[in-house]
Order: structure tokens, then sequence, then C-alpha cells
């Protein structure tokens, strides 16, 4: 996919998330978005999925212009999957009811044709035991994969994840982790806000690092993680590496 | 068994301190003659009972239509709704019962008190059950919105599938004991002459010149209608604490 952000900002009150950011990437398959926390990276990310409209600005993937009108944009967001750090499931739903009810009353699947797809994903994510649990009675590891089996199940063009490991421990996090490279391998476009480097560097094949709204750095995932070429990469990425 | 060795222990306690109270005041008791008013007490208890399940389901439309207006674009609807809540929660029961019986329903030519009887009470809770309905509608979560949207869901989807079912389990304990004030708080037509729960205990009152004899029973009615009601609120409370 292409991606092109074009002095794009987006202002909350008084605070500015993003302050003219200009990020082009001509083609990737998985992007990874680093950076400081409250650098702007979760913004840009919200950005992209047409969760919220930037204050001005403009971003095109794939050459198209992301519509600001709300039926278009609602449009838009049925084409592509959005999971979050805190997993938003709906918690009066059983797991299997929260993948199924977006295809069924948003995609215009049958009720029957929904849970099979939901059951089948579930089976997929190995939480076949987990079909009739609320999300209360899941583990963090296991609510983000039924958040993952969620935004994929209509098949979507894009899936965007956001900080999708940072609430969970090291075990849990290589569930989410394994669960989000088989993605990889089927070949799904993703961008994914993260601070798992080692992650990042290896599953993404782009990095761009976004700190105080602006881009820092972009390019090659091993590159960029590796020999970061301005300061303040430099600075970042070494506190990552001293701990 | 200690829970109920300790229950009656409390029983016991409140007893002695009644009977004491009453001795203290040489209260000469005289049951027989209200208990001859059995029917009456029965009669005014069923009245009350039907008087209040009416006017709990008013309540519940005229709450909720106020609720959404509450949420409608267009101002002076807003307004409307805000005034209507803001109104009938800090003015009386009593002078909203006056008011509507005899400016109201007069103008409008309505005869029938026990269809003001209704709507007063109607309205009046229903004024705090779209409060409450409001708080468990504010209650849902920004990221459960954000979800939503995500998935793309209509803003009727929205709202049926991921707020509404929400605010309501939030809603239900507040609910249940809005429904036991609505039946307490039903006593007060005695006042426009609804021959209630409350007016038939008053009238065995004046007949047989007692006065704890039938307001005893009264209260006791009351907590018959009132006690599961809150013990349901309290389960209810409970089990959605396990829940989340």
């Amino acid at each position: 996919m292409k991606l092109e952000l074009e002095s794009v900002v987006k202002t909350y009150g008084t605070q500015r998330a993003l302050d003219s950011l200009d990020l082009t990437i001509e083609d990737t398959m998985c992007l990874a978005l680093i950076g400081p926390s409250g650098g702007g990276k979760s913004t840009t990310l919200r950005l992209l999925a047409g969760l919220e409209s930037p204050t001005s600005g403009t971003i095109r993937i794939d050459g198209n212009e992301i519509a600001h009108e709300y039926w278009q944009l609602r449009e838009y967001r049925q084409r592509v999957g959005v999971v979050f750090q805190a997993y938003n499931l709906f918690p009066h739903f059983d797991a299997i009811t929260n993948i199924a009810l977006p295809l069924e009353k948003v995609h215009g699947y049958s009720r029957g044709k929904s849970l099979e797809k939901a059951g089948m994903l579930l089976d997929q994510f190995q939480l076949t035991n987990h079909r009739f649990k609320k999300p209360a009675e899941l583990s963090g590891g296991q609510s983000q994969r039924v958040a993952i089996a969620r935004a994929i199940a209509p098949d979507p063009d894009i899936v965007f994840l956001d900080e999708p490991t940072s609430a969970l421990d090291p075990e849990m996090t290589a569930e989410v982790l394994e669960a989000i490279e088989t993605l990889i391998e089927s070949k799904k476009k993703l961008l994914i806000a993260t601070h798992q480097m080692g992650f990042a560097k290896h599953a993404a094949d782009t990095v761009a690092i976004i700190a105080e709204g602006k881009l820092v750095e972009v390019g090659n995932s091993s590159q960029v993680i590796d020999y970061p070429r301005t300061a303040r990469a430099q600075k970042f990425l070494k506190a990552y590496l001293k701990f | 068994m200690s829970r109920w060795v300790s229950f009656g222990c409390a029983i016991l306690l409140l007893s002695l301190f009644l009977h004491a109270s009453f001795s203290a005041l040489e209260y000469q008791w005289n049951w027989e003659s209200a208990l001859r008013y059995k029917k009456k007490f029965a009669d005014g208890w069923i009245a009350t009972l039907w008087i209040s399940a009416l006017s709990l389901f008013f309540a519940f439309l005229i709450g909720s239509l106020a609720t959404l207006c509450n949420r409608a674009r267009f101002l002076p609807v807003r307004y409307l709704s805000m005034i209507y809540v803001e109104l009938t929660r800090g003015t009386p029961l009593l002078v909203q019962i006056f008011f509507f019986f005899y400016v109201v329903a007069d103008a409008a030519g309505i005869q029938n008190r026990y269809v003001v009887g209704i709507a007063i009470m109607a309205i009046f809770s229903g004024a705090y059950i779209s409060e409450i309905l409001r708080a468990g509608i504010e209650g849902v979560g920004e990221s459960q919105l954000l979800s939503a949207r995500a998935i793309g869901f209509t803003e009727y989807q929205t709202f049926r599938y991921v707020i509404l079912p929400q605010a309501l389990r939030s809603s239900l304990p507040a609910l249940a004991g809005q429904t036991a004030n609505l039946i307490k708080d039903s006593s007060l037509l005695s006042v426009i002459a609804i021959s209630e729960f409350t007016l038939n205990a008053q009238e065995v009152n004046a007949i047989t010149y007692s006065s704890f004899e039938s307001f005893f029973p009264l209260a006791f009615g009351y907590l018959i209608l009132t006690l599961p009601i809150m013990r349901l609120s309290r389960s209810i409370e409970n089990r959605l604490r396990f829940e989340t």
C-alpha cells in the first residue's frame, strides 16, 4: 500500500498532537509506527483508520484521499479493521458474538454464516474453548486475539493495530504477536503502532519514527532501528537498548 | 445459623425499643376494631398495587422519551426535556399533585381522578427514570464508542447494540430503587381522595378512633411490595459486580 500524509495537523483543545506531519511511503505490506508515548503515533494511526479527521492537511491511501463526510467515512471504516490497546470488546457479548455481530449487522452476512465465520476464526486463534465466554472471563491475551479476529473477520483491506500488546505481560504479548505474525504470513496489509522494537524490526518491512507530532525518520525496518541517522531517533532507540 | 441468630437479635432489640416507646406513651391498643376493616385494607392495598404498576409503565415511557429528547439535535426539544427533569425533581410531589389535579386536569376536562393520579405519578417518576437512564448512557465508556465506530456501526446500531444494553444493565439497581420509591410516593395521592392504601388506612383511623392499629398494617403492606424489589436490586448489583 502507498501512504501519503501532507502537512497533517491534529489538535485536541490546545494540545497539538500532530504538528504538520509529512510522511510518504511508496510501498509497504507491514508498517510499524514507533516513538515515545504521546508523540503522535496513535493519533497518526487513528487518522489513517478513519476514526478521526485531521484538523488540517491531507491523507491519501493508495492515491485515494480519506473522506471527511460521515457516510463516506463510515464506508471506509467498513473496509478496514482496527485493534485497540485495551481490546475494546463489547463486555455484554460473548467472544463469538463480538466477532459475528458486525459481520451480520454491517457486512450483510446471514446469522448462520456470520457465526460460522466467527467460529472458524476462533479456531484459527486457538480460542475454540472460549467462544461462549464474556470478555471479563478472558485473559488479556485471549481478549486481544478475539479483538484481532473481530478486526479481520470481514476481510478488510488494511488492519490497524494500536499498541496491541502494551497492556499485556510477556507471555501474553508473545501469544498476540504470534497471532499478528499469522496475519503477515497470510499477506494481510498491516499498520501497527508498537513499543516492541524487536517485533517491529523482524515483522515490519518499514518503520516510521514519530515524536513530538512530527516524522523523525522513515525507512527499511532493520536499517532504521539498527542504524538510525537522526539524533532524535538515536536518542529514542538508545533508551530502549539501555535497559 | 449464626446469621439467623444475629438477625433475630436485631429484631428483638428493635421490638424492645418499640415496646418501651409505646409503654411510655401508655398507648391503648385496640386491634379488634381496626381488624374489623380487613377488607378495606385489602382493597386499598390492591388499588395501590395497580396504580403503581400502571404509573411505572407510563413512567418508563415518559422517562425514556425524555432521555431521547435530552440527546436531540434540535435544541428547544433538549431544553424542554432538561426543564421537565429539573422542575419535577426539584419541587415537592405534593405541590405537583395539587397543581395537576386542580389546574391542569381541570383545564383539560379530565374527570377521572385515577387517570389524573396515575398521570401525576408517571410524570413525577419519569423525571427520575430519565435521569437514571441518562447517567447510564453517559457511563458507557468512550472506548466502546470508538470500537463501534471502528466496526462501522451506524449511530442507530451503536445505540441499539452497544450503548443501550450496557446502560440498562448499569441502571438496573437504581431503576429498582426508583420503583420502590414510586410505590411509597403513591401514598400522597390520598390527598386528592384517590382510594388507595393510605387513604383507606386513614379512613379506618377516623372510623375506629385508632391510629397505629392502622398505620402499622399500612407500613407492613408497603414493605411487602418494596422489600422484594430492594432485594432484587441488591442481587442485580452483586451479579453485575462479578461480571466486570
